[in-house]
């Protein structure tokens, strides 16, 4: 049998083209193409009363310009509510060029199509739009005040409110009569994905065939596809789109569509010219999405060991101006937040409120680090309200390996039961203690403290629902020259999906994976997909590509076996090596891409495989289909759940309040492992991003509603000086929901990297009584904070 | 109007290449427009990423801060170039492969040609010089762990191929 490829740290098979500059990222295509650019609102909320172009119309190279106005059809409608909910009442959604009003600063106005990029901006800059400025709506206190509206049809901003409980009795009862109780408030700021590639759209259109095809820098090329065919008007089966190499997506990419990803290809059926626009920097900061932005208000019932009865959670989160992603965040955080704990009687309610804004919509993590600040700041509260260790207090409330699959008894973001299918948190909790030095921290503390350093340590813990449905699928053929090709319809961003999805095919047909091509995010190879995100693409794909390939297994034995003849029976072939061989005799055997021929009944012999095929009998007999192929879908019950826990020391300096990481450690389960060096790359740079938002990223609007630190001189994402070496260890507890026993890990590093350092801040701060409850947390602040002063 | 438009030449990747471009083309645009040398990528276009990052006369700039025709006349050397003379993977790239020092891909030009330039500088970081070696550059997918590993690898790598032979 040949080695095993699942599990291996294998070197990935994209990088050499990407390494030697062979990348094909969306504006590396196109060179010819003509290029838009945009008008975006300059302004939070205003009428548009007037839009002259009139001095825009003698720049050289200028072909095109649109506003509302010129929109026909479908495409001057509002765009559509892609995840509608029930207690998503009052949802609207952006125009794709506004159409007389503007909600938040970057919105697009005007599109501008020109010979090139330098051309199409020095147009849109002479194109005068006259505003009628509205009050805007700006943060979530104005949101809740409802002084001002956003939209004058939306009382009180509420775009929806929800409840959830969990059905172990009225939370706000057991609160009562539980022994002790306390009330947190805390705050996130917002954030972003901030993908190094911003978005960008080319698109084609073959008037002769009446084929569109369009590239896009997406997560989700097959349901960008349909929405660009309803929006334009024509047949699904006209319309292609691609992913190219896309440079990073994180969450912000899996919105769809667009309206560029409408207006691009819209404008290149109407000129008959290709057109592409790439969004820069600025453009991506104030038109695509942010996440993060949530107050919440704890009230939490506990025990003398710190035990939790009950737990009622009320959150408000800004959702931005539109809600084209529905409220997919706010109910991730009001679920996830339960992390590896029992909570007694719990109780959730969020409000999700608009603002002049840009939207918000799932960024890594999407809701999940804000609830684990939640529940994290809470444990940390009742350790210190009844002089427990942090540690213990957390254990006392785990959920038990033989209490598994557990079912927390609410809702989960995919509309099925937030049913944990496996885990095992006390070791999880036993691996992070060793991992971070917990147990040794006081001498370290005592030694720190004699140089006149201060140090503390925290530790967070969270649960991550994966590989949600409803489905992935994947194509598997055998080309006659033995090369394997997978397709799936999902999308890659540098998840690795080349390789891991290539080891999954090359286990099942006993081949290496150097013979394994993988083809993600091409609708004229994979119609039918869902999209990456929410760490679903491995536990979904991978599924599928390990049932299309376990078809075409079996096909090729039956089809080995009738070459074979002598009696053999497909039963007792294996495939191993690249040939198809008797178990108990491998001498008897053909070699894989034999078999592909034989499996297509056209006999021409165009090549050596085919001549060498001509000696065995026909294998293909009625009732079959042609070709060593097959297509396998993976459709999981629900979704999977991974977990992990950070350990975190921090050095804080008695002066200037700098703080500073000394330390991070991860322990993580995220079931069977494809690919160890790829999910500890996605560790890696998941804690970065935590860290990001626990120490540096925030998104600054001022009260005008613009936002002021709209670059990345401005927007401080961390560079390799501000990430810690970060030691991991992982753990292995199958998934009990899917044959592969695989969990999601894309999002795991950055969940509860902002709940972990706040905790080590305030334990090195513990002697000044400094309680953090609101995150990130600069120098400055922490400084504030010493001092006594609330931290708003 | 019509832009006035200005005679360029540029040895890049030691190859002579010559083009016509407004004043105001950037020296990145340059290389990807006008000379369909993709590799080099745009990550901010206002100087902070670094995914721009091209070597002018061995020493690194950012190609968005530049403008085409003050490079008249200079050398350059883009991710394209960092390759071996045969074509396979220079010793930086090599290492990026080995370990793991990319995801998206998206900012690993400039890493490449900072380290590049770098190894040239200092043959034998240590390990905290490597990452200081890299601070001027984003990347939003690795956490940079491995990048700092690459570095070393590759001054490793670099070593070695060029060791006489025996
Ligand atoms: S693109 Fe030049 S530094 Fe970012
Ligand atoms: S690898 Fe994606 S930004 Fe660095």
């Amino acid at each position: 049998m040949s080695e095993k490829h699942v599990g291996r740290p294998l070197l990935r098979k994209e990088d050499p083209r990407l390494l030697r500059g062979d990348g094909r990222y969306l504006d590396d295509l196109g060179r010819h193409a003509l290029a838009a650019a945009f008008v975006r609102s300059p302004v939070a909320h205003a009428r548009i009363t007037d839009i002259d172009v009139g001095d825009a119309l003698d720049v050289e190279g200028l072909v095109a310009i649109y506003t509302h106005e010129d929109l026909p059809g479908r495409i001057a409608e509002p765009l559509p509510l892609l995840i509608p909910h029930p207690d998503l009442t009052h949802a609207r959604t952006p125009y794709c060029l506004a159409d007389g009003e503007v909600n938040h600063v970057g919105e697009a106005v005007v599109m501008v199509v020109a010979t090139d990029r330098y051309l199409a901006e020095d147009a849109a800059e002479r194109i005068q739009v006259t505003y009628q400025e509205l009050p805007p709506v700006v943060g979530i206190d104005q949101a809740r005040a409802a002084e001002r509206l956003v939209h004058d049809e939306i009382p009180g901003n509420v775009a929806a409110r929800s409840v959830q409980e969990n059905g172990k009795g009225d939370a706000h009862e057991a609160i009562a009569a539980a022994p002790h109780r306390l009330t947190l408030d805390l705050a996130i700021e917002r954030s972003a994905s901030m993908p190094m590639e911003g978005k960008g759209v080319l698109a084609h259109w073959d008037a002769d065939d009446r084929t569109l095809r369009v590239h896009t820098s997406t997560q989700t090329s097959t349901s960008v596809r349909l929405a660009v065919a309803a929006k334009l008007g024509l047949p699904p089966d006209r319309v292609e789109v691609i992913a190219p190499d896309v440079g990073g997506g994180f969450g912000v990419k899996i919105v769809h569509p667009w309206p560029e990803e409408i207006l691009v290809p819209w404008a290149a059926m109407t000129l008959g010219r290709d057109v592409k626009w790439v969004e820069d920097r600025r453009e991506h900061f104030i038109s695509s999405a942010h996440e993060r932005g949530q107050q919440q208000r704890i009230e939490v019932g506990f025990d003398g060991s710190g035990r939790l009865h009950g737990l009622s959670v009320e959150i408000w989160h800004d959702n931005g101006a539109y809600v084209p992603y529905g409220i997919i965040v706010p109910i991730v955080t009001s679920t996830q937040l339960l992390g590896p704990y029992k909570v007694g009687a719990y109780r959730v309610e969020f409000t999700s409120l608009y603002t002049n804004t840009v939207i918000v919509t799932p960024y890594r993590g999407a809701g999940r680090p804000q609830g684990v600040f939640a529940m994290e700041r809470t444990m940390d509260a009742i350790a210190e309200h009844l002089g427990l260790d942090r540690l213990a207090v957390r254990e006392a409330n785990l959920i038990r390996p033989e209490e598994m699959p557990y079912d927390q008894g609410l809702v989960f973001q995919d509309g099925r039961p937030l049913i944990y299918d496996s885990g095992d948190y006390p070791t999880m909790m036993r691996m992070i203690r060793d991992l971070v030095g917990w147990d040794g921290f006081e001498a370290e503390r005592a030694a720190a403290a004699a140089e006149g350093r201060r140090i503390g340590i925290g530790v967070a813990a969270y649960v991550e629902g994966t590989g949600m449905g409803p489905y992935e699928g994947a194509h598997v053929k055998v080309e006659t020259t033995g090369e394997i090709v997978v397709s799936t319809g999902i999308t890659t961003q540098g998840q690795g999906h080349y390789t891991t999805l290539a080891q999954i095919a090359a286990d099942a047909l006993g081949v290496g994976v150097g013979d394994v091509t993988v083809v993600t995010g091409d609708t004229r190879r994979f119609k039918y997909a869902v999209g990456t995100f929410a760490s679903r693409a491995i536990v979904t794909s991978g599924n599928a590509v390990a049932v299309a390939a376990g078809k075409v297994a079996e096909k090729a034995k039956r089809i080995a076996a009738a070459a074979l003849g002598g009696g053999v029976r497909a039963e007792e072939l294996e495939l191993a090596d690249g040939v198809v061989r008797h178990r108990d005799d491998p001498a008897r055997s053909i070699e894989l891409r034999t078999v592909a021929v034989l499996s297509n009944p056209l006999r021409y012999a165009f090549d050596e495989a085919a001549k060498a095929a001509t000696q065995f009998a026909a294998a293909v007999t009625a009732g079959d289909e042609p070709g060593l192929e097959a297509t396998g879908y993976y459709m999981p019950e629900r979704s999977t759940f991974a977990a992990g826990a950070h350990g975190v020391v921090v050095e804080t300096d008695p002066e200037t309040a700098d703080i500073k990481i000394l330390r991070y450690c991860v322990v993580h389960d995220c079931g069977v492992v494809v690919n160890p060096r790829i999910v500890e790359g996605q560790v890696h740079g998941g804690v970065a991003q935590g860290i990001g938002g626990a120490l540096y990223e925030r998104i600054v609007y001022d009260d005008a509603g613009q936002l002021v630190n709209a670059s990345y001189m401005d927007f401080l994402i961390p560079f390799a000086t501000e990430v810690p070496h970060i030691q991991t260890a992982h753990m292995v507890t199958a998934s009990g929901v899917n044959p592969l026993g695989l969990k999601g890990a894309g999002e795991a590093g950055v969940i509860p990297t902002s709940a972990a350092v706040a905790s080590a801040i305030e334990d090195a701060e513990r002697d000044r009584a400094v309680v953090v409850r609101r995150m990130p947390i600069s120098p400055s602040e922490l400084y504030e904070l010493r001092k006594g002063r609330v931290h708003v | 109007m019509t832009e006035q438009r200005h005679q360029v030449t540029v040895a890049v990747n030691g190859v002579a290449r010559r083009a016509e471009v407004p004043a105001r083309r950037l020296l990145a645009d340059f290389l990807r427009a006008d000379l369909g040398l993709t590799g080099t990528h745009l990550g901010c276009e206002h100087g902070v990423c670094g995914a721009c990052t091209v070597l002018l006369d061995g020493a690194p700039v950012r190609s968005c801060l530049m403008f085409a025709v003050s490079a008249d006349g200079h050398d350059v050397t883009t991710v394209e170039g960092c390759r071996e003379p045969a074509g396979d993977l220079g010793p930086v790239q090599q290492a990026f492969l080995e370990c793991h020092g990319l995801q998206c891909g998206f900012c690993t030009p400039g890493f490449i040609t900072t380290i590049t330039a770098y190894l040239e500088e200092n043959p034998k970081p240590t390990e905290e010089e490597a990452r200081e070696a890299i601070g001027g550059n984003l990347c939003r997918c690795t956490g940079y762990q491995n990048i700092v590993a690459a570095v070393l690898r590759a001054a490793e790598l670099k070593r070695e191929r060029e060791a006489p032979h025996e």
